[in-house]
């Protein structure tokens, strides 16, 4: 059990640490982390502790740790993974904030942020092709993802939470019972 | 100049009201950091001119070129800001405790009492391909912001043949693509 916990804090406290971007750019690292890594999750459990996170109040990333910590190892692990999660945050800013917000305008800086973003895109667009395969099962949930992936792209200031109520009442209707 | 304005409030802001403030954010924003950006900007400049909009858009962009969730780093700054480190560390209380009391009594008291329900399998049947769609999405719409020049669509393209193909580890995917900016756009960015 101890173990267990110590290893929730030490793989979200990585998922922090390389979660620069917010949000969406610790997908990628959570699913390397917890379902390729530790076998923790299946990815439909994954998933669905995503979409929990996403209409719940907070940073999808502080939900998701809180979510996967209680699953895997109750509430202590709750509190390691979320710990683990926001170390980074408060290490970085209350130690290092002054300095850190001047290197950031540091060219050297500049230029790294600029070649690590498109890295985000590609890990990210790798995320989607492996999470499909466990969310795109029949023609109804390719159909759903069109239809929420289109109406995301066009309307890009939406708040996903209306999108994640779409899906739902969508698989509500569309579910074969 | 507005720049003048960093100096004023500072000392007038008590700790209980920096916590309970980003307590309100935490608990009442829906659907992640940037959903949430919008009500810190109004809560924090218009409402109670802690930050000018200016000084929020510099945070901004530490908050999201440093390790972590964006509407975290954005509100530890914040509360830094007025009232020092026990400010910062109030300020991330105040985010986080919403998020972890909401999540666990969901998961340990709500989401059980449903576990074989065939009407909650039909939501996460539903919400499975949304959240894929949501993460597409913002794939597309971060890429409308970051690809600038070819040379970032090239980067982005080799470093997701290498994750998709070679199984590369999603730090070394980063890591390289930063030491690949670092080379690549020495010249480009003045």
């Amino acid at each position: 059990m101890f173990s267990q916990i110590c290893s929730l804090y030490g793989s979200f406290l990585k998922i922090g640490l390389f979660t620069i971007g917010g949000g969406y750019a610790m997908i990628p690292l959570m699913e390397r982390e917890i379902i390729t890594g530790h076998g923790w999750l299946t990815a439909p459990q994954f998933l669905d502790i995503i979409a929990v996170a996403e209409v719940t109040p907070g940073p999808l990333a502080i939900n998701a740790a809180t979510f996967i910590g209680y699953r895997l190892a109750g509430v202590a692990g709750a509190l390691a993974a979320t710990l683990g999660v926001v170390t980074p945050s408060l290490v970085t800013l209350l130690l290092l904030g002054g300095f850190l917000s001047r290197a950031i305008l540091d060219p050297r800086a500049e230029r790294f942020l600029r070649g690590l973003r498109p890295a985000l895109i590609a890990l990210i667009s790798a995320a989607v092709v492996t999470l499909s395969r466990a969310a795109l099962i029949d023609l109804t949930t390719v159909l759903i993802a069109a239809g929420i992936f289109i109406t995301a792209v066009a309307w890009r200031r939406l708040n996903p939470l209306y999108l994640v109520a779409a899906g739902a009442l969508l698989g509500l209707l569309a579910y074969p019972y | 100049m507005n720049r003048s304005s960093r100096a004023v409030q500072p000392k007038a802001v008590s700790l209980p009201t920096i916590f309970l403030v980003f307590l309100k954010v935490g608990a009442f924003t829906f659907g992640g950091g940037y959903a949430m950006l919008p009500i810190i900007e109004r809560e924090v400049c218009a409402r109670r001119k802690w930050v000018s909009e200016e000084h929020f858009f510099d945070l901004l962009v530490v908050a999201q070129s440093l390790p972590g969730a964006i509407a975290l780093n954005s509100s530890i700054q914040i509360g830094m800001r007025l009232r020092g480190i026990a400010g910062g560390i109030l300020a991330a209380l105040g985010v986080i405790i919403p998020s972890v009391a909401v999540i666990l009594a969901l998961a340990a008291y709500f989401l059980p009492l449903f576990r074989d329900n065939v009407y909650l399998k039909a939501i996460f049947y539903g919400l499975r391909p949304a959240v894929v769609a949501l993460i597409g999405a913002a794939v597309v719409n971060l890429g409308r912001s970051v690809f600038r020049h070819w040379s970032d669509i090239a980067l982005a393209g080799a470093l997701l043949a290498a994750a998709l193909l070679l199984k590369i580890h999603p730090v070394i995917i980063l890591l390289g693509g930063g030491l690949s900016g670092l080379i690549l756009f020495r010249r480009r960015c003045a």
